[in-house]
């Protein structure tokens, strides 16, 4: 347990340190979020109604952006290495390894959305809402992501690889993410049904997600 | 003979250059009773004519996903009993279910032009399909940004698993959204009311389809099998290339080009 621990600690420490890139991701989000708007007109209406599927797709790229980083690192100093062979199981390191991802890079994004939703003329309601499906639905994105994550760098190809993979498999969560913020916002659907669904999906990602990655860093390292 | 048996290649090469003929042999009389059926069978009372492209849409659905079935029994292959033709059937079948997910597309987008009045509609089905084109494509792109191809069929099949596990969330998520933005205002099909004239040449057709799927994913294993020994005919040949020009190292300006020629 202490060495997953220290493992999540360290991730999140490098994560945040100079050169390490995850707030980057943040700031990718409110470019988007910023561009948004340029590209469908100032109407404050119209981007109120897009809100939260702006907010939403500007989470996504920006989680899928920073994904790279999962194990390319690591992978170059060789200490992926190390963490594979080492005596925790490598499904345990790999799901304490997306969550420390999870805590540097995602978590900033939800911080980030009360902000981004001034910006789209969100009330606080919306907002919220907005914030809470994000808070439900991004380690959906990290735990799947992590697999393309880890195919990538056992092929030693990173970027478009890696969006391509993820990016079919992400189609469920932004779904139902998308769904759950508008049902609280306008109805007419229950809030509770997406929202649960959207849990579920990532409590399968919990599952799925560090054993596939596990599998592939076994087989693809060598 | 047994999936064992099979584990030899030059077996595999002798027993499908024995029933590679017939399988396309069989795939072609099918085909043509399933098309005469097809062309025979009377128009639909609502949609007329265009019923027809039926029975070349849903045999091509079928196969889509049908492939990608194939593909995962084939990656648990790679995976868990390291069988040396499963990465062969793996690879062979990606680009095979590719084509049938394309056609299924073009055929339902053609068919939607007349019943819906436009080729593209967000459909459930449609959009499902398309997704299970996308990531088609993706696991196509896998394969070809990797050159071992040992490696490359095991990262793949781990994305061929994922996938199978995730289809079917992505379909019913799909079908949801669907039927949260759109009211049902989508024709539809009654999948088991099927009057018998429609249904008759539908089942010959799929058949014929499966066996048109098993002759080209048997012979697309051949090429790549020829392919992969050509593979490495060619690296041998380059390492002792490599070799016999270390050997004359000191003199290799003088006798490179002969000894390249030589080899």
């Amino acid at each position: 347990m202490s060495a997953l621990a220290a493992l999540i600690r360290r991730d999140v420490r490098i994560a945040l340190r100079v050169g390490g890139g995850a707030l980057i991701g943040v700031l990718f989000f409110l470019t988007v979020t910023v561009l948004m708007p340029f590209a469908v007109g100032p109407d404050l209406a119209l981007l109120s109604r897009l809100g939260p599927a702006i907010l939403w797709l500007g989470a996504l790229l920006a989680s899928l952006l920073t994904l790279d980083r999962l194990f390319t690192a690591d992978h170059e100093d060789g200490s992926l290495d190390l963490i594979v062979m080492s005596r925790t199981p490598l499904e345990l390191a790999c799901a304490a390894k997306a969550l420390a991802h999870w805590l540097a890079a995602g978590l900033p994004l939800i911080i980030a959305t009360p902000a981004l939703g001034l910006l789209l003329n969100l009330d606080g309601a919306a907002t919220f809402a907005v914030a809470l499906t994000l808070l439900a639905g991004t380690p959906a994105l990290t735990f799947t992501g992590m697999i393309g994550a880890a195919l990538a760098v056992t092929m030693h190809r990173g970027g478009l690889l890696l969006a391509v993979l993820v990016l079919p498999l992400s189609i469920p969560v932004l779904i139902f993410g998308v769904a759950a913020s508008q049902a609280a916002i306008s109805g007419p659907l229950s809030f509770g049904t997406p929202f649960s669904i959207l849990c579920a999906l990532s409590l399968i990602s919990f599952v799925i997600g560090p054993f596939a990655a596990a599998a592939s860093l076994r087989h693809g390292l060598d | 003979m047994t999936l064992t048996d099979l584990a030899n290649p030059t077996r595999f090469l002798a027993l499908t250059t024995r029933i590679l003929p017939w399988l396309a042999g069989a795939t072609t009389v099918l085909l043509a009773i399933g098309l005469y059926q097809s062309a025979m069978a009377p128009d639909d009372y609502q949609q007329g004519a265009t019923v027809k492209i039926m029975f070349i849409h849903v045999p091509n659905a079928w196969l889509s996903m049908f492939v990608w079935g194939v593909m995962s029994v084939a990656a648990l292959g790679t995976l868990v009993w390291r069988h040396p033709l499963a990465d062969v059937a793996a690879k062979a079948a990606a680009p095979i279910g590719a084509a049938f997910t394309f056609l299924a597309l073009v055929t339902g987008s053609l068919w939607g032009r007349p019943m819906w009045g436009t080729y593209w509609e967000w459909d459930a089905r449609l959009t499902s399909v398309l997704i299970l084109f996308l990531m088609y494509l993706g696991l196509i792109a896998l394969w070809r940004s990797v050159e071992d191809p040992s490696r490359a069929a095991r990262a793949a099949a781990i994305l061929t698993l994922v996938g199978a596990i995730n289809i079917p969330i992505i379909k019913f998520s799909v079908d949801w959204w669907n039927t949260l933005h759109q009211p049902a205002s989508v024709f539809r099909m009654g999948g088991p009311t099927l009057d018998k004239a429609f249904l008759w040449p539908l089942l010959v057709m799929a058949l014929a389809f499966s066996l048109l799927f098993i002759t080209l994913h048997l012979a697309a294993m051949r090429n790549e099998i020829l392919r992969r020994r050509v593979r490495s005919l060619q690296m041998m040949q380059a390492s002792r290339v490599a070799f016999s020009s270390e050997v004359g190292a000191g003199s290799r300006d003088g006798h490179a080009s002969n000894e390249i020629g030589a080899a």
